[in-house]
């Protein structure tokens, strides 16, 4: 079997076993809450029969670990539960079609792909725009333009993610009202508006996640730029431009690539705070309400999901920089 | 659309104005080098550049110049023009004290400091005797509200505007002074993350050290249980656990804290942990350790005698970078409401409940400007310490490109 493809396989099965292990944390971290999720849901004047009733419902009078399975099989087959602050609300009304809105994966059903295009539009302007600027600080090391930049995505990473947000809501929606400062967003909208609302969003997470990709794309390329094969490239007499594109980019590549993935694995984070400063309607608001309120399903639901993403996007890093290594794509 | 059409005309401008630089330039030294081999771009960036300060310079002289009501527009890029400005000369007048008091090594550190990182030292020091002397420097308590003052009182400090001599920079929502609440908030913020990453730094370094020195299946289980946790994003997993401490706490606004404390100390350690262990196993393979080791000196004593001091470097610079995360972890966690509790003071609490006096930056740019001040004093502490880490790092690695 080709090396690649066996190191692949591992890398999958290994970040699989990762999945089930965070899981398996989430779960018993949940389960660390005093008393249980019957007594939260019916309050502190609840009568030992109600609550009973509610464990019988729940599930909650088995043990642990088949608790446990049962919540994992059902995550698998996408069933996620039943929200509690949805339960309450379907028990007041008490009718079919609330029981269904209870349900987690109702929820964040429609939150997850916002969330999905918000990371998509960021990542769409974020990667171009810092390997275009890496590859011009890179081609004018040392320079003015160098030590600005450097200086700006520095300040830019470390600063806050709500200070990055209302500062460009201050300049780009109040002072000059160019974009949307809230991105109330729903589902049947158009294409246009619905980017002109994630805009401002995603340009606060694009200037959280350059820095990095920025100073690795310049480091990497410089790095290379002391090999003798660039100072041939330079001896024949190509311009410094060309020698960086042509010959420098291509073996940079692979800790870029690398570096791109794991900021992108960063933005799930960045994501959160973001959403709550622009009210935008994704997975991190939903999460961070339900923090508050403390509806366990859905804050494990989301928690799950947001570890899966990470995990999915750091093992993304690490196959594609195993694939952009030709030696071993093309083993002897 | 008509703003990308000026951006692009104004660029297209840019690259014409920089082919007649270069030309000029060429036509005016008699093909100097420095003209005559100067790529279009370079000359392009040198128009743009400046164009931009040009740009910069009439916005600041419009933002000096213009009646009330347009001014307002200016306001917040008036007072980041002068306090960069401001910044920069303390920085540059804090570098020269720098170089001509103190020590001979001192001297020398000064004399190879680049601005970034002087200001950062500058800012640190500051910092750390706001929190420090809080107590002594705000003019009122953290909780007080001054009786017969009224709420939201917009900053500025002058009476046509709505402002109170006696609240340079207003109050808020419930009467309580701001500028006191922001000094408190550098010895709450700061003090409360400082105290974190001390502890994330205790068991994280301890551990890794343990699991580098021992090895075999205490740096297995270890090791294997820091990539568990590392898998889960750790905003997303502190907000988890905050959910089951604050079930924990109760009602206990002080042991919610504590938790908070506890728990981002435990997940930061693991990349604590990673690190320790990382330059442990380095320094354990050298042949003093093995000297040690056959000198019959006990763990205690290679931890803390031979493996530590040979670890300090890297240990230190990896503190103000996670000083910096756990500082943004913790102001992030009470701007979404679940970090460090009313009634302590905390910037990033204040953030989220002044947040939204920003709608009115366009006709009262002080109001707006309450809310920034918290945020900016956050992220002025994060760059401070991270132009001194950066600096430091690019000293030690000897990365001279």
């Amino acid at each position: 079997m080709n090396p690649v493809f066996k190191i692949i396989l591992q890398r999958l099965a290994l970040g699989l076993l990762t999945l089930f292990i965070v899981s398996v944390v989430i779960f018993t971290a949940v389960n660390m809450l005093p008393g249980d999720f019957a007594e939260a849901i019916l309050g502190q004047g609840a009568t030992p029969e109600a609550v009973a009733a509610i464990r019988r419902d729940l599930g909650l009078d088995q043990d642990p670990v088949t608790r446990y399975f049962q919540w994992l099989a059902g995550a698998v087959q996408g069933d996620l539960g039943n929200s509690f602050a949805q339960a309450n609300f379907a028990s007041f009304v008490g009718t079919e079609g609330s029981a269904n809105m209870a349900s987690v994966a109702n929820q964040i059903g429609p939150r997850f792909w916002n969330t999905m295009f918000l990371a998509g539009v960021t990542a769409l302007i974020a990667v171009p725009f810092a390997v275009i600027l890496g590859i011009l600080a890179a081609l004018y090391r040392n320079s003015a333009f160098d030590k600005f930049a450097n200086m700006f995505t520095l300040t830019s990473i470390s600063s806050p993610e709500f200070f990055l947000a209302y500062i460009l809501i201050l300049f780009l929606a109040v002072l000059n009202p160019m974009l949307p400062s809230l991105s109330n967003i729903y589902a049947d909208m158009g294409l246009g508006e619905r980017l002109e609302k994630t805009l401002l969003p995603a340009l606060t997470l694009t200037l959280v996640v350059t820095a990095h990709m920025m100073r690795m794309t310049r480091a990497a390329i410089i790095n290379l730029l002391a090999s003798p094969y660039i100072e041939m490239a330079r001896l024949k007499g190509i311009s410094p431009l060309r020698v960086i594109v042509k010959h420098a980019l291509p073996n940079a590549l692979a800790p870029i690539i690398n570096v791109i993935a794991l900021n992108l694995a960063y933005l799930i984070t960045g994501v959160v705070v973001v959403e709550v400063v622009f009210v935008y309607p994704g997975i991190g608001q939903l999460f961070v309400d339900s923090v508050k309120i403390r509806d366990i399903p859905v804050v494990q639901a989301c928690c799950l999901i947001f570890a899966g993403a990470y995990i999915l996007l750091n093992l993304t890093a690490d196959i594609m920089s195993i694939l952009s290594n030709p030696r071993l794509r093309h083993p002897k | 659309m008509s703003l990308w059409m000026q951006i692009v005309v104004v660029l297209l401008l840019c690259l014409a104005g920089g082919w007649a630089f270069r030309f000029a330039g060429i036509k005016a030294t008699d093909g100097k080098p420095f003209y005559r081999d100067m790529p279009l771009s370079v000359a392009f960036g040198y128009v743009l550049g400046a164009v931009l300060l040009v740009w910069i310079v009439w916005s600041y002289y419009l933002s000096r110049t213009l009646p009330a009501p347009e001014v307002n527009k200016y306001f917040f890029f008036r007072i980041a023009i002068e306090g960069f400005i401001i910044f920069a000369l303390f920085a540059w007048l804090f570098r020269l004290l720098g170089r001509s008091v103190g020590t001979s090594t001192t001297k020398k550190l000064f004399r190879q400091m680049p601005l970034t990182a002087s200001f950062g030292i500058l800012m640190i020091l500051i910092y750390a005797f706001l929190a420090i002397f809080a107590g002594l420097l705000a003019p009122y308590g953290q909780e007080q509200i001054v009786p017969g003052v009224a709420a939201n009182i917009p900053p500025g400090g002058n009476p046509a505007m709505g402002g109170n001599r006696d609240f340079p920079l207003g109050t808020d929502q419930i009467g309580r002074d701001i500028l006191s609440r922001l000094i408190y908030g550098a010895q709450n913020t700061v003090g409360i993350a400082f105290a974190t990453t001390c502890l994330a730094f205790f068991i994280g370094g301890s551990l890794g050290f343990l699991a580098a020195t021992l090895g075999g299946w205490l740096d297995q289980v270890l090791s294997r249980g820091v990539d568990v946790l590392m898998a889960i994003p750790s905003l997303i997993f502190a907000l988890l656990l905050m959910t089951i401490a604050s079930a924990w706490a109760g009602s206990e606004k002080g042991l919610l804290t504590f938790y908070m404390v506890i728990i981002i100390a435990v997940i930061d350690s693991t990349r604590v942990f990673r690190l320790a262990r990382a330059v442990g196993a380095n320094i354990v393979v050298m042949d003093y350790i093995e000297a040690a080791k056959l000198r019959g000196e006990g763990l205690g004593y290679l931890i803390f005698k031979e493996i530590l001091p040979n670890a300090t470097a890297p240990l230190l610079a990896e503190f103000g970078l996670r000083f910096c995360f756990v500082f943004l972890t913790i102001a992030s966690l009470s701007f979404l409401g679940v970090g460090i509790q009313p009634p302590l003071a905390d910037w990033g609490t204040m953030v989220r409940d002044l947040a939204q006096f920003i709608n009115f930056a366009a006709f009262a740019p002080q109001v707006a400007s309450a809310p920034l001040l918290a945020a900016g004093a956050i992220a002025l502490l994060t760059v401070a310490v991270n132009f001194v880490v950066d600096w430091m790092l690019h000293r030690s690695s000897g990365l001279k490109e």
